[in-house]
């Protein structure tokens, strides 16, 4: 089944075109790698996807449910109500690149304040799993800290954790380990890794090449604004057909 | 001096009174004012900043006889003198409140509001749960200050007659031609100003839980 499909996403930001057409499909228990130079629209897209941009032409549909089907009459985007556009929100999980833990709640409180909030999951309902979210992150004994006694690689860990509290059939990194010192990324890697094992569908932009090939099944790479090249993701890796693609995976 | 000291201890009430009114507010009416200077809403916006830019630009002395005597002189309105010592000072403070909290607001990362909403949270819990609370941790010490500055402030509700403390001192002091009852009056506010540090001190301390 399509979890996710994108046809044909412009985005414009004032006069310069970011994302040029963009089209593709992600289905149930599937990882999706983008790779691309920096400033390409990899964070654009992944924004426009998790409505924190709203897209300026194209259709996204997420489980079933369209997001935004192409321009009105008034050629402003034919985005879906409010209703729909919570509820498909609220299937689709995105980790930041810096994280974004609240500083002022603990861990604990981290993963439970939106189970509670937005699901009404009783306490110690979100609590339990809080708790068997930390055990799955190797961080059960940290529940009572606050982020800034955590190191990088801890914080992200949780912010996956707070990510997956929420249930979401679809989970989107935006290049989790580009803000950590090089020996952190390796934590945070083992826990993305046991997530693509459990089947739990994944859009993951990275900049780790060889973690890219042998966690996604499919590969996009993309450069000013366009989907260059996609494919297999060991075919695109290993044996890239474009030449921009060649030129920038030569310098890994 | 038994009599002096009563007498000053009305005062001191009356002081205590402007300040506690002038912070019940002030410091929620600082909100409102932030949400119109930082509105999208332009005929909301650019009034409300004309508005700041007028209280904050000219003296609390002058706000407070023009909020007293305005009334009286186009509609031939008087009212309580107390009444428009709070209504002035609420007003001028609620200014400076909103402008602290603007920098407070302001300072707040984008990442933290885009992770509420990715999560599903409502601008209203948002803000209330998140930002909020991040806020009132950053501004602490600044408004600190301006309480600081109100306690001293509130001689200038003498200026439309209201028998606070340092107007109840001076009576004293040409009554018995003596500078006494002002430096007690100092001292009176000095007290009072060591309570407000311990009380923001305090503050700071349970707030510094987390960074
Ligand atoms: N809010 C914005 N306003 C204007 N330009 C933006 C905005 N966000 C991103 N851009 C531009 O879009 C381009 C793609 O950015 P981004 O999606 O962050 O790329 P990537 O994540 O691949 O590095 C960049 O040139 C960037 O400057
Ligand atoms: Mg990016």
């Amino acid at each position: 089944m399509e979890v996710i499909t994108v046809k044909n996403i412009r985005k414009t930001f004032g006069a310069s075109e970011i994302l040029k057409d963009i089209s593709f499909s992600v289905h149930t228990g599937e990882v999706l790698g983008i790779i691309g130079p920096s400033g390409s629209g990899k964070s654009t897209l992944l924004r426009c996807v998790t409505q924190l941009e709203t897209v300026s032409d194209g259709t996204i549909k997420i489980c079933g449910d369209t997001l935004v089907s192409g321009i009105n009459a008034d050629g402003r985007p034919n985005y879906a109500d409010e209703a729909t556009r919570r509820r498909i929100m609220l299937k689709i999980g995105l980790v930041f690149q810096n994280f974004n833990l609240f500083p002022h709640f603990n861990v604990m409180r981290n993963i439970t304040e939106a189970q509670r909030l937005v699901l009404g999951t009783p306490k110690q309902q979100a609590e339990d799993t809080a708790v068997m979210l930390l055990e799955k992150i190797g961080l059960a004994d940290k529940a009572d800290l606050y982020p800034y006694q955590l190191s990088g690689g801890q914080q992200q860990r949780v912010s996956i954790a707070r990510a997956l509290a929420l249930k979401p059939e679809v989970l989107c990194f935006d290049e989790p380990t580009s803000a950590l010192d090089p020996e952190l990324t390796g934590e945070i890697l083992k826990v993305i890794r046991a997530l693509a094992e459990e089947k739990m569908t994944m859009i993951v932009v990275t900049h780790e090449m060889a973690f890219a090939r042998d966690l996604s099944n499919k590969i996009i790479f993309m450069d000013k604004g366009v989907i260059v090249e996609e494919g297999d993701a060991k075919e695109v890796i290993n044996n890239p057909k474009n030449e921009r693609t060649r030129a920038f995976l030569s310098k890994y | 001096m038994e009599k002096m000291l009563a007498a000053m201890m009305g005062g001191t009430v009356v002081s205590l009174e402007v300040f506690f009114l002038t912070l019940l507010f002030s410091l929620p009416l600082g909100l409102v004012i932030t949400a119109g200077h930082m509105s999208k809403i332009a005929v909301v916006r650019i009034p409300v900043r004309i508005f700041m830019l007028i209280v904050r630009g000219t003296p609390l002395i002058l706000q407070l006889i023009f909020i007293y005597f305005a009334p009286y002189y186009i509609f031939k309105l008087s009212y309580n003198r107390f009444t428009a010592a709070i209504i002035a000072f609420s007003i001028n403070y609620a200014c400076y409140f909103a402008e602290i909290y603007r920098g407070g607001i302001e300072a707040i990362p984008k990442g933290q509001y885009e992770a509420s909403f990715v999560l599903g949270f409502t601008k209203a819990q948002t803000f209330f749960r998140i930002i909020l609370p991040q806020v009132i941790k950053t501004i602490i010490p600044a408004t600190g200050n301006e309480v600081i500055t109100l306690v001293k402030d509130t001689a200038l509700a003498q200026t439309i007659g209201v028998a606070e403390l340092f107007r109840v001192a001076q009576t004293a002091s040409s009554r018995e031609f003596s500078t006494t009852p002002i430096f007690v009056a100092g001292v009176f506010y000095l007290i009072m100003n060591w309570a407000v540090t311990v009380g923001f001190d305090k503050l700071e301390k349970k707030l510094s839980y987390y960074r």
